[in-house]
């Protein structure tokens, strides 16, 4: 059964109307003084706090190397499936270096991506990094696909202190000459 | 460490589980041993439990060997990490993973075992450890695979394996299927004490036409030698250099390319040997397993397909001790790319123009009934499934039709290899759909096509132009009727097209050349308007003659059974995953 709650019928101070109205423009001139607080978004932005939870990138290292080795670890613990990548196959790639393995295509649907950080998570070759970008906006849903080399202008360079394919490329020497030869130094 | 004491209220020596010897391996490479008579059984105690085995069990080869602590290990139920023991392998005992610790009874001045108060018998124990994968056991022995002693031994032996392995498993093809990863989340170090500079050997080494070696991932377990020097007969790889330079190499100027050279990939416990084929292609944590048989030859080798999101990537061995044991051909397990060729019929065409299976199969029905018996025939395929085949048979003999196969011949091996390359001959025999000897017929189908004898001409998954007719002559065919998997000319000057599936696409069952029927299943959707051949013969059928027939292939199996002597006593579920033979075996071969 509903409770009918009699409504209190009004004073004559309320029902003069114009008090009231005369208190919110107090409140309304009062704000009219004191610091703004609206920003005039999208010309104004707002300062992205360190450690934000942006769109995820790839990167490359300083000597401009593809990161990403196409582990697809990302690919598999991402919650929405927005991760697609085809690995690149049995042929090698000569113009990569001696990068041994890299996506031959790296697609993120930045419709899907919840912007968890599972992905920069579970990277084990700290590729994939959750940046600041956190309005991403396209015309058409295509668009919204990243695709690799999207992913990398957008990513740009990662300061990587182990650079894991530079180092291989200083040990390289050493397997050409397995083992080494007698009287040699070794190595 | 305190020996273990056999916590048997009573010491007789009962079984406390049920061990039965593991089928003999049959084939041309393994002859048949006669069993032995009786099992002669001894009982030992793993981890402080008693379990019964018998003191022969069949080696690789199948002769009886001394049955070892791992095997008795297996049967208790614990498992022995390892990486050079492969079951279908000689014995190396290399890679020291398997160490456990042991006691035997111990003796008194009599020569008798003591016994503890309670009646177990005393255990002395082992100075040292053995590895599990080559020490018979002996009666009253204890086996200690969870000790502190025991734990520490795998994580010594890993650490040394690990030394010089690289942090790969990013990029390294076997991380998901790697025991060198597995026994690392066990038993592996979170960091490495190795300061030392890491010896580097080669990598991507080109070893073979298939095989890509990486040797820095290696760890020596000489599996992919045994396997190729004893089974194969190829001894074509070796370990050259010494000591923490030791290498995985071929004979110089020779190259790994016998036959079965991919099975080395399957074999190697980590990511060392890989396949040139699946390489960098997908994570194997993504592949669907289908089991599916290979059908590339009559020996009909047991497969798993692993496929994702509709494609397929790789065939690998299933285990079967009564074909393929744990092997696969190169051959046959690289011809998987026809299936998913872009190429592949994927509409139905009703002369030509685009049709809808219900109007085609109208058609096709109204077109039938209109042929006069004796003046239709049947080009069927050896590729075809039992089901398929039978429901053909049945279609033959409404329409009076004279019926064949196109038998296909190449060359066999001793291993796997089998001479007929359909991989359903002996299904298509003992149907009745072959002609004695096989292809027999075919010119005879020819011969009266051009003669106006026979008006229409049924074909499935096989295509005319490539056996002996000629354009001219298909074209005399009132009706001619294509089914297949891949454009051929025949499905040009075809009346009806109907798009077939392969064997990855459906369910079914081959017979193969020994006689052993066996079950694949559907890994794949078939593309475009294709479907499978029961689902739309057995629509045609009801179209024809207006009786219901079942288009699942259980179903069929079970009338199959019912209706073909050969088949009798025969289920779609006894079947398992390793099939059963045909009761009276195969058909005499007749050539």
């Amino acid at each position: 059964m509903a409770a009918v709650v009699p409504r209190k019928p009004l004073t004559f101070w309320e029902r003069l109307y114009l008090p009231a109205i005369w208190a919110g423009f107090k409140v309304t001139l009062r704000h009219f003084f004191r610091r703004k607080v609206t920003m005039q978004y999208p010309e104004e932005r707002w300062v992205v706090p360190e450690g934000y939870r942006g769109a995820p990138y790839l990167v490359r290292d300083q000597d401009g190397r593809t990161k990403c080795v196409s582990c697809q670890l990302c690919e598999f613990v991402c919650p929405p499936r927005a991760i697609k990548i085809t690995p690149p196959g049995p042929e090698v790639d000569p113009t990569t270096g001696n990068v041994e393995k890299r996506p031959r295509e790296f697609e993120i649907n930045m419709l899907r991506c919840i912007f968890c950080g599972y992905c920069q998570e579970v990277c084990p070759e700290e590729a994939i990094f959750l940046m600041q970008d956190y309005s991403l906006t396209g015309t058409r849903r295509e668009e919204m696909i990243y695709n690799l080399d999207k992913l990398l202008a957008l990513g740009g360079v990662h300061q990587d202190r182990i650079q894991k394919w530079k180092q291989k490329q200083r040990e390289a020497p050493a397997q050409e000459v397995c083992p080494p030869v007698a009287g040699a130094a070794p190595h | 460490m305190s020996t273990v004491p056999s916590p048997a209220p009573n010491s007789s020596p009962t079984p406390a589980l049920g061990w039965t010897p593991p089928p003999r391996p049959t084939g041309a490479a393994a002859p048949a041993i006669p069993a032995p008579p009786a099992v002669d059984t001894l009982t030992v105690t793993v981890n402080g439990r008693p379990v019964t085995v018998p003191r022969l069990t069949p080696d690789w080869q199948g002769k009886p060997a001394p049955t070892t602590m791992l095997q008795a290990c297996a049967a208790a139920g614990v498992s022995v990490p390892h990486y050079c023991y492969h079951h279908r392998l000689p014995v190396a005992g290399n890679c020291r993973m398997c160490l456990v610790e042991y006691g035997t009874p111990a003796l008194g001045p009599d020569r008798q075992p003591l016994k503890n108060p309670d009646g177990s018998l005393v255990i002395q124990k082992s100075p040292r450890p053995a590895i599990a994968c080559a020490t018979p056991v002996t009666p009253g022995m204890a086996i200690d695979t969870d000790t502190p002693g025991v734990r520490a031994m795998r994580e010594g032996v890993l650490e040394f394996l690990l030394i010089n392995h690289p942090l790969d498993c990013p990029i390294c093809d076997q991380a998901g299927e790697c025991k060198l990863q597995e026994y690392s989340v066990e038993y592996g170090r979170a960091a490495s004490r190795f300061v030392e500079t890491k010896v580097h050997k080669p990598k991507q080494v080109d070893l073979g036409p298939r095989i890509m070696l990486d040797d820095e991932r290696c760890i020596l377990c000489t599996r992919c030698i045994r396997f190729t020097r004893d089974l194969v007969g190829d001894d074509a790889l070796g370990i050259v250099h010494r000591g923490s330079y030791s290498t995985l190499a071929a004979y110089p100027g020779r190259a790994f390319d016998n036959n079965y050279t991919l099975n080395t990939v399957d074999l190697c416990p980590v990511g060392a040997l890989t396949s040139k084929d699946f390489r960098f292609r997908m994570r194997v944590w993504f592949l669907k397993e289908t089991k599916s048989l290979c059908t590339s030859c009559g020996t009909g080798c047991n497969v798993l397909i692993g496929s994702r999101e509709n494609v397929l990537y790789r065939y690998t061995p299933r285990e079967n001790d009564a074909v393929n044991r744990s092997w696969l051909c190169d051959f046959g397990r690289l011809n998987y790319k026809w299936i998913g060729r872009a190429d592949r019929l994927r509409q139905v065409r009703v002369r030509g123009e685009p049709a809808t299976w219900t109007r085609a199969l109208a058609e096709l029905a109204e077109r039938l009934r209109a042929i006069p018996a004796g003046h239709a025939a049947i080009l069927a395929s050896a590729r075809l499934a039992n089901e398929e085949l039978f429901l053909l048979r049945k279609l033959a003999q409404h329409l009076g039709a004279e019926t064949d196969i196109v038998p296909r011949h190449g060359e066999g091996d001793r291993f796997l290899v089998h001479p007929d390359k359909n991989p359903n001959t002996t299904g298509a025999r003992v149907l009745g759909l072959a002609a004695a000897p096989p292809g027999a017929n075919l010119p005879r189908f020819a011969e009266r096509l051009r003669a106006g004898q026979l008006t229409a001409l049924l074909v499935f998954g096989e295509d005319p132009l490539k056996h002996g007719f000629d354009p001219e002559t298909l074209q005399r065919a009132e009706l001619l009727v294509v089914s297949d998997l891949l454009p051929n000319g025949a499905a040009e000057l075809a009346h009806f097209v109907l798009p077939g599936c392969a064997h990855a696409e459906k369910r079914g069952t081959f017979t193969n050349a020994h006689g052993r029927v066996q079950r694949f299943f559907k890994a794949l959707e078939p593309p475009g308007d294709a479907r499978p051949e029961t689902e739309w013969l057995g629509e045609l059928w009801e179209r024809l003659t207006g009786e219901r027939a079942s288009t699942s292939p259980e179903r069929l199996f079970r009338q199959l059974a019912e209706e073909v002597p050969a088949f009798r006593g025969l289920t779609w579920a006894a079947l398992g995953d390793t099939g059963q033979d045909l009761p009276d075996g195969p058909p005499p071969p007749e050539r």
